[in-house]
């Protein structure tokens, strides 16, 4: 029977997957990604999501009641080079990153597959709520899981055709109570463990204090917020600490409801403005990649999302050189460089790129 | 299972069992009661204090069980410091320690010591002559392991001590993985303070021992509380295993000459197969007698330690890579990068411990599969074609 590899992160999703894979009757080891541990904290982090101890110790358990092997591997190398200090260098640029799409890609995927097949595993399994089909034009594609309130689809758009070959999502089939009810009724101990959320690597989700400690002495300074026409409003606490369509957390009273519109990297300034003066209808992007197609139709309409909540609204594409222009069918909110664009033919994950 | 992983811990030996198994259920007493129940525990741990004794060709005064070598060297460490800090706040010690002993030196930094972490030759040797050169006036404590749990380097131990004892400056030494392995005799050596620990000699897990000499014997407790071992180190004593880790002393004792001799001849008939049959290999730590006679530590171009180390679990044989973080991943070797290792070596390297059940066959099978799985990781891996392509 095929070899699977289940990166196992010591909660329910990831817990079912096993359990299920194992029944199907693959030769199933589990494995836990060790990506980031701040020796200080990792006490603080035992509750939390994926990072902690607490997670290998879950998933150990789990690997336990289900008599699978179960093993560590070190991945914190590459988590500090392909996560945290893209994170830190796009902040730093004015963008606001997903740090999650960039962890599936180099860490979940090209890390763990290429470390499973040298301990000669055939595929690798997550616990993503997201189906994996084969096209009739032959092109492998990510597709909504059953539920649409847990789709994870968003933060898989970059997965190549390699990666999913040799990809199983076993609990994309199902809804998460439905999971929590199998786990329960498998005798797993995390059946009611709470979901993780935030940033991993941020527990206390003070990102700009992160940052700051991150950049130290490089971190950009105070600068000036100033409205469309350039007229100084007041001071900021440095570029890191903002992401456009921000409300809260100004610091500066303006006496109406104002918004970050954009992060002006050279001059370090933050541009505030009316709620209305975020919506947009259309956006380029780039680092294009494709799933459900090798290249996008100027024809078709796709639906397009701008960030992981974002239900999606429908767009046409057109090409500019390298860039990837979106036009929405009706305006969009708060379009922030740095996020990703992901686009749906149907059901099915087409591709995306990068928002400039 | 081929279970090559002795330095982590060894299978307790049977007869060790067969002591301690009366001190569970049937001399139960507490060795502080005045009943005989209580005496026959009393006696036990005495019995025990001199085969521990006995092995270190010591008085049986000298030597105080604690739950094991992480223990000992953190109340040697902290408790001399502590003693001595009126005299100076300098420590010396040597970057390839157990971080039993790093990080303890390192809280004591926090605290305002100030510590020097001398370096190491590239077989992991500890020169005298940089000890000589970090000593100053106010240096109060130099503590260098007997032997290194990871390349196998045993150290210089005697000379150090005496160089310490020169300039009035106690010494201790992390005798962890050397004790019972190699002769050791602190009374001759100028070893103030050694710590060593059972299940490494097989015996149980949670016991160890602090030998003291006279001069380090008035560093005060690290566990407050009764009067257990004459007022050094509080709680109810662990009867059974301390009488396991004696009978483990004892038998040490008794075999460590054929041990020796038979164990090096196994370490060095692996490590010439190793190399003969694998190429772009090479040995980490020292050769011949600087060496524990148990221990093996390869360096394998272009493979990762981590998948190898799993491959090899799946074909029933358990190593190590001499460091695991306690979630059980491989983070590089701070001993390997002391010894100038680089990062991408410190993750390509295998240890292999012997005990002394370990046969010629078991080995010659780990070789094989050693093979197999070492092309088989170099196959995929794009720097080992590319290397292939050039020479």
């Amino acid at each position: 029977m095929a070899k699977v590899v289940v990166g196992m992160s010591g909660g329910v999703d990831s817990s079912v997957a096993a359990y299920l894979l194992k029944k199907q009757g693959y030769d199933v080891i589990g494995v836990t990604m060790q990506i980031w541990q701040n020796p200080d904290q990792a006490c603080r982090l035992e509750e939390r999501g994926c990072c902690g101890l607490s997670a290998v110790e879950d998933a150990r358990r789990v690997a336990g009641v289900l008599g699978i092997p179960y093993y560590v591997m070190n991945f914190k190398d590459d988590f500090r080079k392909y996560v945290m200090d893209y994170f830190v260098d796009e902040y730093r640029h004015g963008r606001t990153p997903n740090p999650c799409i960039a962890c599936n890609r180099y860490i979940k995927w090209e890390g763990l597959l290429k470390r499973s097949m040298d301990i000669g595993a055939d595929y690798i399994a997550t616990g993503h709520y997201a189906r994996i089909e084969t096209l009739p034009n032959g092109r492998i594609a990510i597709k909504n899981s059953v539920t649409a309130e847990k789709d994870q689809t968003y933060v898989l758009y970059s997965l190549t055709q390699e990666q999913l070959r040799h990809t199983l999502m076993p609990v994309g089939d199902y809804d998460k109570p439905t999971i929590r009810k199998i786990a329960e009724e498998a005798g797993l101990p995390v059946a009611h463990k709470r979901d993780s959320e935030d940033v991993c690597f941020i527990p206390d989700g003070d990102t700009g204090a992160f940052l700051d400690s991150e950049l130290g002495a490089e971190a950009p300074g105070e600068g000036n917020y100033v409205d469309r026409e350039g007229h100084i409003l007041g001071k900021h606490k440095g570029i890191t600490h903002y992401t456009v369509g921000q409300r809260k957390g100004l610091g500066v009273a303006f006496g109406h409801r104002v918004f970050v519109q954009k992060l002006d990297v050279p001059k370090n300034e933050v541009v505030l403005g009316e709620n209305e003066d975020l919506f947009t209808d259309t956006l380029t992007a780039d680092h294009l990649v494709y799933m459900s197609e090798g290249h996008f139709s100027e024809e078709k309409t796709y639906i397009g999302k701008i960030r992981y909540s974002d239900p999606g609204t429908p767009c046409h594409v057109r090409y500019s050189g390298d860039d990837l222009e979106v036009s929405f069918e009706k305006k969009v909110r708060a379009v922030t460089p740095g996020q990703a664009l992901v686009l749906y033919d149907g059901d099915y994950v087409a591709g995306g790129g990068i928002i400039k | 299972m081929i279970y090559l992983d002795n330095a982590a811990t060894t299978q307790m030996e049977q007869e060790v069992l067969d002591e301690m198994m009366p001190y569970f259920r049937e001399y139960y007493g507490n060795a502080s009661a005045v009943y005989e129940l209580g005496n026959k525990s009393k006696y036990a741990i005495d019995v025990a204090r001199d085969r521990a004794a006995s092995l270190l060709h010591t008085k049986a005064e000298r030597i105080f069980f604690t739950s094991g070598g992480s223990e000992s060297d953190n109340w040697a460490i902290i408790k001399a410091a502590e003693m001595l800090k009126d005299k100076g706040r300098h420590l010396i010690t040597s970057s390839i320690e157990h971080p039993a002993v790093i990080n303890t030196m390192k809280a004591l930094r926090d605290e305002g010591f100030e510590v020097t972490f001398l370096p190491v030759d590239e077989k992991g040797f500890v020169s005298v002559e940089s000890v000589k050169n970090a000593i100053r006036d106010d240096t109060i404590l130099i503590s260098i392991m007997t032997a290194n749990n990871e390349i196998g380097t045993i150290e210089s131990i005697a000379e150090i001590g005496e160089l310490a004892h020169e300039n009035g400056i106690l010494f201790h030494t992390d005798a962890v993985q050397a004790f019972g392995q190699i002769p050791i005799n602190p009374d001759e050596m100028n070893i103030d303070m050694l710590s060593a620990s059972s299940h490494k000699i097989y015996g149980p897990k949670g016991v160890g021992l602090l030998y003291l000499s006279p001069k380090a014997s008035r560093i005060r407790s690290l566990i407050h509380g009764g009067g257990q071992e004459r007022n050094k180190r509080a709680g109810t004593e662990n009867v059974p295993g301390i009488v396991g880790f004696g009978k483990a002393c004892e038998l040490a004792a008794s075999s460590i000459n054929e041990r020796m001799q038979q164990e090096t001849e196994l370490r060095d008939y692996f490590i010439k197969k190793v190399q003969e049959e694998i190429p772009l290999t090479y040995l980490n730590g020292a050769e011949g007698k600087d060496r524990l006679p148990g221990n093996v530590n390869i360096g394998f171009k272009f493979i990762e330690a981590e998948s190898a180390l799993i491959l090899l679990d799946q074909h029933g044989i358990a190593a190590s890579s001499g460091s695991a973080c306690t979630a059980g991943s491989i983070d590089p070797s701070h001993v390997l990068l002391a010894i100038g290792r680089n990062e991408t070596q410190a993750r390509e390297s295998l240890r292999f411990t012997l005990s002394d059940t370990t046969t010629k066959e078991e080995l010659d099978k780990t070789v094989e599969v050693l093979k197999e799985i070492i092309e088989m990781l170099r196959s995929t891996n794009l720097f080992y074609q590319d290397y292939m392509e050039k020479n």
